[in-house]
């Protein structure tokens, strides 16, 4: 066991809130197979050499300033705001009115029985996950919530995963949740990762969505982590007959990053949309590695992601679209693109389509490259200052992602958050 | 990127190297949407992204607008009546001649007549292998209208 790997676990011991059977058994699979090294297929372009620098210690509890939460959600808009400090659910800092059809639980507090069914049962282990399996055994809190049966709920619910470290330690932590919509159910779920302060940390989350029949839910998540932060979520999402899931991702901070998402269409008429758009500059680094399985003919899926990299900085996509064999009238489509700002900056897509039924229709594409120069030149040539058209160029090619999807009144918020990172990405130049 | 986007940011850059202020949101929008009228332009046009899926007549009523909100100081309209049916014509001649003023210079390039039965010019240069040939009035026009270019070839010749 690596030095790194025995410090993680020790920092990472306190935990362990999930049911003791899958505790072990993951336990016992992570000690096994280890931190994920570039020798796991699945993790070729992403190394966690920099888990090997930080003084990884135990989370503490901190003191957060209360004042200034941030929010994706504008001054005066209702909704249930649930914080959670590195890792650890925050009652003083959280809403306590549940919107009518709303189920909250806190793991730490051990799973009610709508989420003990579902937890652990979502999420596959294999050999490409052993995150997914240090977080089953000693994941010690996270939100656990429900959405009743035929309930619209209007109320958009935030999920503020807010990290805070200092005294040079590193603080590591792990969260574990569960959304599980029942039948028809409708509700958007807004994910905003945070960091106060810039000491580095070490976040291992893990979600489990269930959709059941006909359920609706709107997924954000806005990833704007400092630049020292070593973020690894792994998503895991079962979509039933006619249930609809729509992401959108964005990814602007973190100096390791690394989201995983594996999606199964299980039922007919099941649709997922995974939309991503990420900004890096620095040494950062940014992997969305993506999974969609249709399980079920007459299942659709969207995949829309894009990029732009300044700097030194990496990203990597690697996406899987997998058609099983009796999954006939499919139609899935990806596509990655990316905008190489800067001559250090590097992408690596890897974009797979695996079909074994006939009756299908799927696409793919990738692209990588630079701003267009007709396009420059065009907003030059109206008097638009050359840094300046860039700039525009960057905001219009990542922000219809954002656009496209329809947040409605995040949408200001997710593009001031896109802008100001513009700001830090072409600072030096405007 | 919507057209509107588009705009404001080359007003307002302009309007930054003139040393003048620039315009806030309000005051940009009301004055995009009154030159985009008098152009015919539908307001849609301004929210569609940039070019994309314009019709020729669609990105010429569009260069005008760009001109309108530009303001510049000299303006070259190379074959701006290409590809243009009559009342698209007309809306793009009736963009330039709103704009004529002393303060401003306007070059309009054209194979035809009848563009300048709209925009009646100052002065007609013919230009033959590159060089300006003959010097005009408006009737110098009506003139090549009638004879055609072939002298011009043949002298340059």
């Amino acid at each position: 066991m690596s030095d790194t790997q025995h410090t993680l676990l020790t920092a990472l011991s306190g935990g362990g809130a999930l049911p003791e059977a899958l505790r072990s058994e993951a336990l016992a699979r992570f000690k096994e197979k280890g931190l994920p090294t570039p020798r796991l297929e699945s993790w070729k372009f992403t190394n966690l050499r920099a888990l090997d620098k930080l003084a990884l210690a135990p989370a503490r509890e901190v003191a957060v300033e209360t004042g200034k939460l941030p929010s994706l959600l504008q001054e005066g808009e209702p909704r249930l705001r649930l914080v959670f400090v590195n890792g650890v659910f925050n009652a003083a800092l959280s809403g306590s009115e549940l919107p009518e059809g709303v189920t909250f639980a806190r793991l730490a507090e051990g799973a009610p029985d709508w989420a003990a069914e579902r937890l652990g049962g979502i999420a596959e282990s294999d050999e490409q996950s052993p995150l997914l399996d240090l977080n089953t055994a000693l994941a010690g809190d996270g939100p656990l919530l429900q959405i009743a049966r035929n309930r619209e709920v209007a109320t958009p619910i935030e999920l503020l995963f807010l990290d805070a470290g200092g005294d040079g330690e590193s603080p590591a932590a792990q969260w574990r949740g569960l959304i599980r919509m029942e039948e028809n159910s409708r509700a958007t779920i807004i994910e905003h990762h945070v960091s106060q302060g810039s000491a580095a940390s070490f976040v291992n989350g893990a979600l489990e969505v269930d959709l059941a029949q006909g359920a609706n839910l709107r997924h954000i998540r806005s990833q704007q982590r400092n630049e020292s932060a070593v973020h690894l979520v792994n998503t895991q999402v079962e979509i039933a007959r006619d249930a609809r899931y729509e992401a959108l991702l964005l990814v602007l901070g973190g100096a390791v990053a690394r989201e995983d998402w594996r999606v199964r269409l299980s039922g007919s008429g099941a649709h997922c949309g995974l939309n991503a758009s990420y900004m890096l500059e620095g040494a950062q680094h940014s992997d969305i590695t993506t999974s969609i399985e249709h399980a079920a003919p007459h299942t659709t899926c969207d995949e829309a992601i894009k990029g732009a990299l300044g700097g030194r900085s990496r990203g990597v996509f690697q996406g899987l679209i997998k058609v099983n064999k009796d999954s006939q009238h499919i139609e899935g489509n990806q596509s990655h693109r990316a905008l190489l700002l800067s001559d250090d900056a590097e992408v690596d897509a890897k974009p797979e389509l695996e079909i074994y039924a006939d009756d299908v229709k799927c696409s793919h594409g990738a692209t990588v490259g630079d701003l267009d120069r007709e396009a420059l030149f065009y907003l030059r040539s109206r008097g638009i200052p050359a840094p300046q058209a860039r700039r525009l160029l960057i905001t219009s090619f990542l922000s219809d992602v954002i656009e496209n999807f329809g947040a409605d009144s995040l949408t200001p918020a997710l593009l001031k958050a896109l802008d100001d990172k513009l700001n830090a990405v072409t600072g030096d130049e405007a | 990127m919507p057209n509107s986007t588009f705009l404001k940011e080359a007003v307002n850059a302009i309007r930054k190297s003139r040393g003048e202020g620039e315009l806030d949101a309000m005051q940009f929008i009301k004055i995009l949407r009154a030159k985009a009228k008098e152009l015919g332009m539908k307001d849609e046009m301004l929210k569609r992204a940039v070019n994309s899926g314009f019709s020729g007549g669609e990105k010429k009523r569009n260069e005008m607008l760009q001109m309108a909100m530009l303001e510049p100081a000299l303006a070259i309209l190379d074959e701006t009546d290409s590809g243009l049916d009559i009342d698209a014509l007309k809306a793009v001649a009736d963009g330039v001649n709103a704009m004529r003023s002393p303060d401003r210079s306007m070059l309009v390039i054209t194979h035809y007549q009848r563009l300048l039965d709209y925009i009646v010019p100052d002065h007609v240069h013919v230009l033959a292998q590159g060089k300006i040939v003959r010097s005009g009035g408006k009737e110098l026009a009506s003139e090549l209208e009638a004879k055609g270019y072939g002298e011009f070839s043949e002298s340059a010749a």
